[in-house]
C-alpha cells in the first residue's frame, strides 16, 4: 500500500487522516494534491494525522513542508497530530519539530486552532 | 544480535532500471539482507531509509528515469558490516556544494534532505565519480554489539 488520506470536518477544521507510505511518487502527490484541494475550496484550519504513516521519506517530509508553506501563505493553519516515532525521530533530526505545531491529542489539537 | 547470524557471508548484486520500482526493491533487497544479517528493527529502518534515498538519488537525479541507464546495487554482509554501493550512470553532482537543510533560511525547502538523512543513518558514507561516468555511492553499517 502506498498511502490512503480520508478527510473529515472536526467543528470548522479539516483532519486529514494519512495511513500508509508518504515517499517519493504516487504517496508524496497524492498528500500534496490533498492539501491543495483544501486550501482551493478555502479551508485554513488543516489537521494531520499521521498516526497511520508507516514511513516517510525526504521526500514525504518535503511535501510536509510544502503543504505547510502552502496552507500558511494561504492565511491557515496546518497542524499535525499522532507522529508515531520514526516519524517524530526524523522530523527532530531534520530539525522540523519546532517548525510544526505538533499534537498527541484530537480534541486538544482542534481546539488550539485560532 | 545473535552470533551465528553474522558468520554468514551473503553478497547480492543487481542491476535495476531506472525507475521508481527500483527504488522499493532495492530497499526490499537491503533490508532483507541486513535482517538475515541480524540488525534490529530500529537499523533496519535506517539502513532502508539511506538506500530509499541514494537508489532515489541514482534513479531520479543521476539517470534521470533514462531507460537505457541502470543502477547497479551490490549488497554484502560479511558478519561484521554491511555494505552497500549504489552506482549510477549520470553525470554527477557536487556533494560538497549541496545546501545545509539543517541551515535557518533552508528548514522549510521542499528538498535536499537525502544526503543529510544517508549520513545520519550509516556509519560511513563515501561517494566516488566513477572513471566510466556517474556516482558510486557507499553505505557502510556496523551492527551494534550487544
Amino acid at each position: 500500500m502506498s498511502v490512503k488520506l480520508n478527510t473529515r470536518q472536526v467543528g470548522d477544521v479539516s483532519v486529514v487522516d494519512v495511513a500508509g507510505r508518504i515517499t517519493l511518487g504516487e504517496g508524496s502527490s497524492a498528500l500534496r494534491d490533498s492539501l491543495r484541494d483544501l486550501v482551493g475550496k478555502n479551508h485554513k484550519k488543516i489537521l494531520l494525522n499521521l498516526g497511520e504513516v508507516s514511513y516517510i521519506d525526504s521526500s514525504g517530509i518535503g511535501e510536509l513542508v510544502s503543504g505547510f508553506t502552502t496552507v500558511t501563505n494561504a492565511g491557515g493553519q496546518l497542524k499535525l497530530l499522532n507522529l508515531n516515532k520514526r516519524v517524530k525521530d526524523l522530523l527532530q533530526i531534520t530539525k522540523l519539530y519546532t517548525v510544526f505545531d505538533v499534537h498527541d491529542d484530537e480534541a486538544g489539537a482542534v481546539r488550539s486552532f485560532s | 544480535m545473535p552470533e551465528h547470524s553474522r558468520s554468514l557471508p551473503e553478497t547480492v548484486e543487481q542491476f535495476l532500471d531506472s525507475t521508481l520500482e527500483s527504488v522499493d526493491s532495492a530497499e526490499e533487497l537491503t533490508v532483507g539482507v541486513a535482517q538475515r544479517a541480524g540488525f534490529d528493527e530500529d537499523d533496519l529502518m535506517k539502513i532502508g531509509l539511506a538506500v530509499r534515498e541514494s537508489m532515489v538519488n541514482a534513479v531520479v537525479h543521476g539517470n534521470r528515469y533514462n531507460a537505457h541507464k541502470k543502477v547497479r546495487l551490490s549488497v554484502t554482509s560479511n558478519g561484521s558490516r554491511l555494505t552497500v554501493r549504489i552506482a549510477d550512470q549520470g553525470e554527477g553532482f557536487d556533494v560538497e556544494n549541496l545546501p545545509d537543510p539543517l541551515a535557518e533560511g533552508n528548514l522549510l525547502r521542499t528538498s535536499g534532505r537525502g544526503i543529510f538523512l544517508i549520513r545520519s543513518f550509516m556509519d560511513e558514507f563515501l561517494i566516488r565519480r566513477l572513471e566510466t561516468g556517474g556516482i558510486e555511492v557507499t553505505l557502510v553499517k556496523y551492527p551494534v554489539s550487544k
